[in-house]
């Protein structure tokens, strides 16, 4: 990096600042933002145009766009069964992980907010799934999942249950992948509220006690109110996650049973790269950045205002 | 009596949920100890201590190899978020310039993009600069982070402003001033940050998974869906101590990075 207050000469004269002179400033920022500013053009402005404008189009193996076929790729999502169980899968698996997984992280950050002897072990175990990465959990949940000699199965039928085939029951694959989900996900929720809890001033604690305040009514009246942008936080997080799912789709289910789990970005690249339609990958790609767009807006219009911040 | 009691009551709940949380990753390395038939017998664990799933596993798959490539793409991706994102951090926060609001904006509005909407037309970016099967490919994408400057920001503005004032007129530099005072200030957001970037570039499975198609950079979470796919039904402790080995090193990162993971997320999210 070239630096600018050095390969600037003195100026000695009375006249104005020059041109030069004044854009310093501009020119010093522009080279610290030069990289970032032609990474996101290049793997990210410009990628996101193309996705429109692929949508478009009816294109060839390679990716080229061949015949412009306007709106029909949406018209053809729109009425495509496949891509309608899509999205029901993909509302459905939002509902399923994102509200009962923040409720879990945040019961868990409650618990392990309390100063007792070894507590330090318990939040680095509730932790522990956000150093399992997603290949890793779909693996290991795989096999809880497997039919005869998985963990649930073998807890079922010891107590006289009939075993339940998990990822293979169209009603119960995305049950599975959710719960395989929320665990994965405890880890990042549970680390970033248990940071928030942390960062809640002691005193505020310290006067209703004073008061007699029972530990609910501190819960209420200030642990989530004090809480509530770290909370909207991880909420926002998560369901943009959600949305974003993939690697646990691949390896448990592929998709099926009957398309029950072909949840929006597992599709997307179905489409495209197992059946080179990029056309109409695109268009759900278009509607995927749409879905997540509404999210974020929808989250800061209403969820600002409920937010107290400090 | 009473507040005992409820400290009794706390560490039983604290245990059980510990243990649901915590057993799958328990589970899989109990497992990755078993031989076949100790697995189909159902057997928790293990009556001998043997490691043969482990040769098993480095055997079938070139582990050691895709290990290594993990290493070096979340290095790299580490390093190079790191650098890219407080280069832009120090512009927000230190130079004044014309439409500094608009175009800090505009990298906040990246974070709506989500990345997987983009896949088509990098993966066609990647494939025409014969990037596929590189290290460049799987890294370079990922340099430029929205949260990652927005995160930094945030720390940087709590150096005082008196300090910047007083290296212009000394006549350091602003290079210098970045180097020598703005990076070790933040020690702790760059830890935080280097610690993430390394933990989710580790994890990554869906991207290097279509720019790579053969053994040469391909990373241990590949193998993981490999190793899946080879044994189906059948080695199940192979594939377990294939798990084991590919978490160990974000355990372990995770277990040192956590207190700074906890305080500087929670920071990043809410300011």
């Amino acid at each position: 990096m070239k630096d600018s207050l050095e390969m600037e000469q003195p100026i000695l004269t009375d006249q104005p600042l020059s041109w030069w002179k004044k854009s310093l400033n501009i020119r010093t920022a522009c080279l610290y933002l030069l990289p970032s500013f032609f990474l996101f053009a290049v793997f990210l402005f410009y990628p996101m145009a193309k996705t429109v404008y692929l949508s478009f189009f009816l294109t060839d193996q390679q990716g080229i766009a061949n015949v412009f076929v306007g709106l029909e790729n949406y018209q053809y999502l729109l009425q495509s069964e496949s891509f309608r169980k899509s999205i029901k899968a993909t509302i459905l698996f939002v509902l399923y992980t994102v509200p009962t997984g923040v409720m879990i992280a945040l019961a868990l950050a409650l618990l392990t907010n309390e100063k007792v002897k070894g507590i330090g072990i318990f939040r680095t175990m509730y932790a522990s799934t956000m150093g399992v990465s997603v290949a890793a959990s779909s693996v290991v949940w795989l096999f809880l999942f497997h039919p005869s000699i998985g963990f649930f199965n073998k807890i079922i039928t010891a107590i006289g249950g009939e075993s339940v085939s998990w990822l293979l029951d169209p009603s119960w694959a995305l049950v599975s992948i959710s719960v395989t989900t929320i665990w994965m996900n405890i880890g990042f929720s549970f680390l970033i509220l248990l940071g928030g809890l942390q960062n809640i001033d002691e005193q505020l604690y310290e006067s209703a006690k004073i008061d007699g305040a029972s530990y609910l009514y501190k819960l209420r009246r200030i642990t989530i109110p004090m809480l509530s942008p770290t909370l909207f936080f991880v909420l926002t997080v998560s369901l943009i996650n959600a949305f974003q799912t993939f690697g646990q789709v691949d390896i448990l289910t592929q998709g099926g049973p009957s398309e029950s789990t072909n949840v929006i970005v597992y599709s997307i690249y179905r489409e495209a790269f197992v059946n080179y339609q990029f056309g109409t990958a695109s268009a759900q790609s278009v509607f995927l950045f749409l879905c997540i767009l509404i999210v974020t807006i929808m989250q800061f219009k209403f969820g600002e205002k409920k937010v107290h911040y400090q | 009596m009473n507040g005992l009691l409820k400290k009794i009551a706390l560490y039983l709940v604290l245990t059980i949920t510990a243990f649901v949380v915590f057993f799958p990753i328990l589970y899989a390395f109990l497992i990755s100890f078993m031989t076949g038939g100790e697995l189909l017998q159902g057997n928790l664990f293990s009556k001998s201590f043997h490691l043969e799933n482990y040769q098993k596993a480095f055997e079938r798959l070139p582990l050691a190899h895709y290990l290594m490539n993990s290493f070096i793409i979340s290095l790299s991706v580490m390093i190079g978020q790191l650098v890219v994102s407080s280069m832009a951090a120090y512009a927000f926060v230190f130079i004044p310039f014309k439409g500094r609001d608009a175009i800090f904006f505009l990298f906040i509005s990246t974070m709506m993009i989500p990345w997987e909407a983009t896949m088509i037309p990098n993966f066609i970016t990647i494939q025409q600069l014969d990037w596929i099967n590189t290290y460049q490919g799987l890294t370079i994408p990922f340099f430029a982070m929205a949260f990652g400057t927005f995160l930094l920001r945030q720390h940087f503005k709590t150096i005082p402003k008196e300090l910047d004032e007083a290296a212009q007129v000394a006549g350091i530099s602003r290079f210098k001033f970045f180097v020598k005072i703005v990076v070790p200030y933040c020690k702790n957001s760059l830890i935080t940050l280097g610690a993430y970037s390394f933990l989710t570039t580790w994890n990554m499975y869906l991207w290097p998974l279509l720019v790579t198609n053969n053994d040469s950079v391909r990373t241990v979470q590949i193998g993981l869906k490999q190793l899946r796919t080879q044994e189906l039904a059948t080695d199940w402790g192979v594939v377990m101590a294939g798990v084991v080995v590919v978490i160990i090193p974000t355990l372990v990162l995770l277990f040192i990075g956590q207190k700074y993971l906890q305080k500087g997320l929670a920071q990043g999210a809410l300011k």
